[in-house]
């Protein structure tokens, strides 16, 4: 994953040092509910983020602002130079470079296994089907699911969904990934299989922003760690640092009610 | 994953041990469910002779009134006498092959169309069935051309005439259908509140005012000279009313599909109307069987109050036939019934379709 882009700067910082999203005092209200407040956030290419946070303190809609599932109402947010804005056709533009694997998988069960797959390419990349089949059964193969391939999701197992979610996303071949708790819905035994593929992802240099409360993950694989509590990043380390000598109150609090059950 | 993992291990025995041991199960399991089994059978054993001594025992077949005086029973005479009546309505009485034709010809394209869903290889003929099949029936219904003398639609009756407004209802409705209820989800308040208006102006009014609307004041909003055909406005009547309805029905199917589904569509930057297509109607469609067909079954059996307009249905041509001879007209018990007979005939196959459809489209999908 070493794809040379321009950047519109005009400087030329080596790749690994480009700012593929810029979040610029960005605010979120629910009607009177502030949900996001004055979040700023850069992240570089091939960075691995994880955040987490209480329930309720605005991390998955963070991530979900950064492909327009949800809308902000100040501020900017800016992905792969794009701004994303009410602009329909920037949202689109965005969204295929952005993926983004969900809690609950949201597979589409009226299709198989490989239909699920060759759907964004085909109708978005305007794919031929052969390449999209032999992109799909690629990816399939890499998440250890080729073999399911022509069944439906209903038929298989939550961290087997999880695999087909993650190799669907990836078929889109983006250049940013987003993970919404993605192994949250698992049963205890499924997670490592879901988070195997996630760190070999992690180790091919794949842009990463994960919310998660799988602090292993967080520290085996991590660039930055991001701490959220009631609409604002509160604290925001590099793993080490993160764990081993958390500044805020709120931070140590938090993980000390996730890391000693 | 296996169904029959919790019933019991099939009873052994002879048959009549296994009879009597499903009955105990089934009809005499307990005083209550006893006193109902032999509630029911004296219901039937009172109900069904007499319908089968007045409909078969004691009927005739004799198109004749003298044969029909002579039997207590059904005068189904009546019916076998004036079929061609009841069957084609007022068309040209040397003509009715046309329609029985194209009658044949639309039930072959139904067939066709519907048999799809068993075998994939017919799916690609559907457009060009119809494409060709329409327009040989209005050619065979109007004729005009290829030396078939011209017959003015308000001499159409009859059977041809309830099949052709039914399903070019069904057709032109489920599409317009589909648009109102998108509309009605959509966040443009213009096309938001005008698919609420609509559908709810359309749904609060009875089809025979639609129809009689239709017939009556629109042609006076015309301006001179311009008329539209009496049988088109109808046409159109059933499908702005049928379709208001289906809307609502697949409204209540898109609500059904859980958000996740439009999320995933969204950030696989599919657009709104590929996700659509793709990913939500075909899920939303399928939950929504049942409630669609039954609107199509309602809608086939209101064709019948186009007789309101003048134009003669299928139940209006059997009224007809009554009135042709006032000998005839105290047999309206057996004309109704045969009448009767064919509308269950019809709505029972779509109800039956419909069941099959649903079995069909969850092969190999359990959740």
């Amino acid at each position: 994953m070493t794809v040379a882009t321009e950047t519109t700067t005009g400087a030329v910082p080596s790749p690994s040092e480009e700012d593929v999203i810029v979040v610029n005092k960005m605010n979120k209200w629910y009607g009177n509910f502030h949900v996001l407040r004055d979040i700023d956030l850069t992240v570089r290419k091939g960075e691995r983020i994880v955040i987490c946070g209480p329930s309720g303190s605005g991390k998955s809609t963070l991530i979900r602002t950064m492909n327009r599932l949800e809308t902000y109402q100040t501020g900017e947010i800016t992905v792969d130079g794009i701004l994303l804005g009410d602009d329909v056709k920037n949202i689109e533009a965005v969204r295929r470079e952005v993926c983004m694997v969900f809690q609950h998988f949201n597979l589409f069960p009226h299709m198989t296994v490989l239909e699920n797959l060759t759907l964004a390419p085909i109708w978005v990349r305007k794919m031929p089907k052969k390449e999209a089949n032999d992109l799909a059964m690629h990816y399939l193969e890499r998440v250890r699911i080729a073999e399911q391939a022509h069944k439906y999701p209903g038929q298989l197992s939550g961290g087997q969904q999880q695999r087909v979610a993650i190799a669907r996303s990836l078929c889109m071949q983006p250049k940013i990934m987003l993970f919404d708790e993605p192994t949250s819905a698992l049963d205890p035994e499924m997670v490592k299989e879901v988070l195997d593929v996630m760190v070999e992802l992690a180790k091919e240099g794949m842009t990463m922003l994960c919310v998660t409360h799988e602090m292993g993950f967080a520290k085996e694989v991590a660039d930055r760690v991001i701490f959220m509590d009631a609409g604002q990043i509160i604290e925001m380390a590099g793993p080490h640092e993160f764990f081993d000598n958390p500044k805020s109150e709120r931070t140590k609090l938090f993980l000390s009610q996730i890391l000693s059950h | 994953m296996s169904d029959n993992a919790k019933s019991p291990p099939l009873p052994t025995g002879t048959f009549a041990e296994r009879a009597v041991s499903w009955s105990k199960k089934n009809l005499f399991d307990g005083w209550f469910n006893s006193i109902l089994t032999i509630g029911a059978i004296a219901f039937l054993l009172w109900l069904i002779p007499p319908i089968i001594e007045w409909g078969i025992v004691n009927a005739t077949l004799e198109p004749t009134i003298e044969g029909c005086k002579e039997v207590s029973g059904a005068c189904w005479g009546f019916v076998n006498a004036n079929l061609r009546l009841i069957l084609f309505g007022t068309y040209p009485y040397d003509e009715q092959w046309r329609p029985l034709l194209a009658m044949i010809i639309l039930m072959g394209i139904i067939c066709g169309s519907l048999g799809a869903v068993k075998y994939p290889g017919l799916r690609k003929a559907i457009i060009p069935m119809w494409v060709i099949g329409v327009p040989i029936i209005a050619i065979l219904m109007w004729g005009g051309v290829l030396g078939l003398t011209y017959v003015q639609n308000s001499y159409w009756g009859g059977l041809p005439l309830t099949l052709i407004l039914s399903s070019i209802g069904v057709i032109f409705a489920f599409p317009f259908g589909l648009l109102l209820a998108l509309g009605r989800q959509s966040h443009m308040p213009a096309i938001k509140t005008m698919s609420v208006v609509y559908i709810e102006v359309i749904r609060g009014v009875p089809l025979i005012t639609v129809l009689f609307m239709a017939s009556v004041m629109f042609p006076l909003f015309l301006p001179d000279g311009v008329t539209i055909d009496k049988l088109l406005r109808a046409q159109i009547g059933i499908i702005l009313f049928t379709a208001a309805y289906l809307a609502e029905v697949f409204r209540g199917g898109l609500q059904a599909v859980p958000r996740g589904q439009f999320e995933a569509g969204d950030s696989l930057a599919l657009s709104y109307w590929q996700s659509m297509r793709l990913i939500i109607l075909p899920q939303a469609l399928r939950l929504v069987i049942p409630p669609t067909v039954n609107s199509f079954i309602s809608m086939f059996k209101d064709t019948t109050l186009v007789v309101i307009i003048g134009l003669f249905d299928f139940l209006g041509t059997v009224k007809l036939a009554l009135r042709s001879d006032p000998a005839w007209t105290k047999y309206y018990v057996e004309g109704y019934a045969f009448a009767a007979a064919i509308f269950f005939l019809i709505c029972f196959s779509m109800a039956k379709y419909s069941a099959y459809l649903e079995k069909e489209l969850r092969k190999g999908e359990r959740r």
